[in-house]
């Protein structure tokens, strides 16, 4: 449904903002995106998007950075040059593994933050040089702005609608690329 | 108001009767005699011996198949295992003289009962004490999530006066059954204990049970006087008083719980020491006391008598035991890694002594220990599922009972343990003193707290 026109709705305030959210999907119309200056909590859940799987991911690249630890010091001490370093067990991974616990402890933890962080970049498309997308300046400052496709819905309905919410400010933006 | 219902009274009732039977059977059934005890040891050990034999034979074929480096730059099978092996020497195989030998055993085979007795009353004493450790925490750090639990941490710690009196009347009474250093003789021929007789002396180590005793039990007192005052007071005195009174506990428990854990365990093997010691138990306390708090909390929400518990506070608790887990988990490994990496031989002992004859124990105890917990509570939806708080709630508990187990035993009854009827009646005895009267203990007042000034944000938390 790509429609030329979007509406932006500012609010000056989160709470009216969160009412509005809910009472704009209560009336079925199609939240296209909200721009806050600080997170705004329970917005995810009134805009009904669904929960983060970053934890998932991250708990995954710990398991990879621990493998990579346990590979990597079961070939370096025990397998491919196991020397008698100070009397220290190296006939076999398990009987030497205390010593090796530290490194197997930040690998985990080093693989878990990085790349949850990276995934957290490439899925938000956050890079230097980025073009900010921010509709409008206010929003980093003190206001609240709701993004909605007009569709087929009736301009004059949808605005009366909209400032009952509590909206500050209400435009129409042609969309260009559209 | 929750009463503690007939059927768990009764219940409460019958197993402490079957444990003190148990544990009656167990201090007549040791052996008196030098004659009783080889005797023991006979039947015992010949099941064992016979199982090292088959393992050393399995784990033989198992190096034959791949023979280590160590043995193909030898040129010489077995070369590696047999070195491992001469490395540890217990002191379990027979070089003294047969009668000296015999009269030590003797004595760890009598210790054996009252190790059972202290293991498991030390286990749940600690639970109250750690509990009201949590809520002198809740109380300092003006906590907004805890205070509907206030009442549910009071229950659990009504247990500590009988805990610890019993506690402490075990201690003092075991005698060199535990403690080393109170032989006379002993002290006589050994120049170590003699340097340490200013602090492990018979007359000073009973005045600083006593100090913790009485303090502990003190803040008890006063904290649940203040907060039941709290509920019909008019301002907030009660409240401010009990914050100054959890503040200055928390400084008293912090320096009494590592002289605790010196005196009371640390002296059961007086020439190791070790500085994480106390920290370590101290993880062991919080852990265990904040897996009981979520028990009981379930436990009574299950029945009704929590409406105002929500999810949220049960998702808390569960968090605590997982970061509490993995904390004590971080002391045990920093004690134990220090230890074997130095491998320094007077502080080495103390775990040779633990890993060859408690193997499975004290392996064991840290997949129970970690890796469940870790695996299970990681999932923030799982925290709020009550019947998988508990189950990983009861693995925790069996994971620090066995350390409790791993810190006394080897040290007092050494190679000649077992886990039989003694061990288990300890455990009935005191799980149902314990249920008794912390039952009793929940049923004297309101579940609910009233006038805290955090209740109605504790009520609404929400996470």
């Amino acid at each position: 449904m790509a429609s030329p026109n979007v509406i932006h709705v500012l609010y000056n305030d989160d709470d009216i903002l969160m009412n509005a959210v809910k009472e704009i999907r209560a009336n079925h119309y199609t939240i296209e995106e909200v721009y806050t200056p600080f997170p705004v909590h329970g917005l995810d859940k009134a805009m009904g998007l669904a929960p983060t799987r970053l934890a998932i991911t991250s708990f995954m690249y710990g398991l990879v950075g621990l493998s990579v630890a346990v590979l990597m010091m079961n070939y370096i001490m025990i397998e491919d040059w196991p020397r008698n370093i100070g009397g220290k067990p190296s006939f076999s991974f398990h009987q030497n593994m205390p010593a090796f616990v530290p490194i197997m402890f930040e690998l985990t933890v080093f693989f878990a933050a990085h790349l949850m962080v990276i995934t957290f970049y490439m899925r938000s498309k956050i890079w230097p040089f980025k073009k900010p997308e921010n509709p409008d300046l206010r929003t980093t400052d003190d206001h609240f702005l709701v993004e909605m496709h007009i569709g087929d819905n009736d301009l004059e309905k949808v605005s009366k609608f909209l400032r009952d919410t509590g909206a500050a400010e209400i435009s129409l933006v042609h969309n260009e690329e559209a | 108001m929750y009463t503690l219902s007939s059927k768990l009274r009764i219940f409460s009732i019958i197993i402490m009767v079957l444990g003190l039977v148990g544990l009656v059977f167990g201090f007549i059934s040791v052996p008196s005699t030098i004659e009783e005890a080889k005797a023991a040891m006979t039947t015992s050990h010949e099941g064992e011996s016979h199982g090292e034999a088959t393992n050393e034979h399995a784990s033989d074929a198992h190096h034959e198949e791949e023979a280590s480096f160590v043995d193909m730059a030898r040129g010489e099978e077995g070369y590696s295992e047999a070195a491992m092996s001469k490395s540890k020497d217990s002191g379990t195989a027979e070089h003294h003289s047969d009668e000296e030998h015999m009269g030590h055993v003797l004595h760890q085979m009598q210790t054996k009962p009252w190790s059972a007795l202290f293991v498991a009353a030390f286990f749940f004493m600690m639970i109250a004490l750690g509990t009201l450790v949590f809520y002198a925490i809740q109380y300092a750090s003006q906590s907004g999530w805890s205070p509907v639990l206030y009442r549910v941490m009071e229950g659990i710690t009504s247990y500590l006066l009988p805990g610890s009196i019993i506690v402490v009347l075990i201690v003092l009474f075991a005698g060199t059954h535990f403690y080393p250093w109170q032989d006379h003789e002993l002290v006589a021929e050994d120049s170590i204990l003699q340097g340490k007789s200013g602090y492990l002396n018979f007359p000073f180590f009973i005045i600083r049970a006593v100090v913790y005793l009485i303090g502990w039990n003190l803040f008890r007192y006063f904290s649940r006087r203040n907060s039941l005052l709290q509920d019909t007071a008019n301002d907030i005195e009660p409240y401010k008083k009990n914050f100054k009174y959890s503040v200055l506990f928390l400084a008293f428990f912090l320096a009494t719980e590592s002289m605790m854990a010196w005196d009371w365990f640390m002296s059961m093997t007086p020439h190791w020491f070790s500085t994480l010691f106390a920290w370590y138990i101290l993880a062991s306390i919080l852990v265990s006391a904040v897996t009981v708090i979520a028990l009981v909390t379930i436990f009574l929400k299950g029945l009704g008598h929590l409406d105002f518990v929500n999810d949220s506070h049960l998702h808390d608790l569960a968090k605590f035991m997982f970061g509490f887990s993995i904390f004590w988990t971080y002391l045990w490994f920093g004690q134990f890694m220090l230890i074997w990496y130095a491998n320094i031989p007077e502080e080495v002992t103390y775990f040779i002594l633990r890993i060859q004859e408690y193997n499975l124990l004290f392996f064991g105890m840290l997949v129970l220990n970690f890796v469940f917990p870790i695996l299970m509570l990681m999932n923030s939806d799982y925290k709020r599922v009550p019947w998988f708080v508990v189950m990983a709630g009861v693995i925790i508990l069996v994971g620090h009972y066995i350390d409790i187990f791993l810190l006394v035993m080897p040290s007092t009854v050494g190679p000649y343990w077992s886990f039989g009827i003694t061990e288990i009646a300890a455990v009935l005895f005191f799980l149902g003193l314990f249920i008794f009267i912390v039952g009793t203990g929940l049923g004297k007042v309101s579940l609910r707290p009233r006038r805290n000034p955090y209740i109605v944000e504790s009520e609404h938390y929400h996470y």
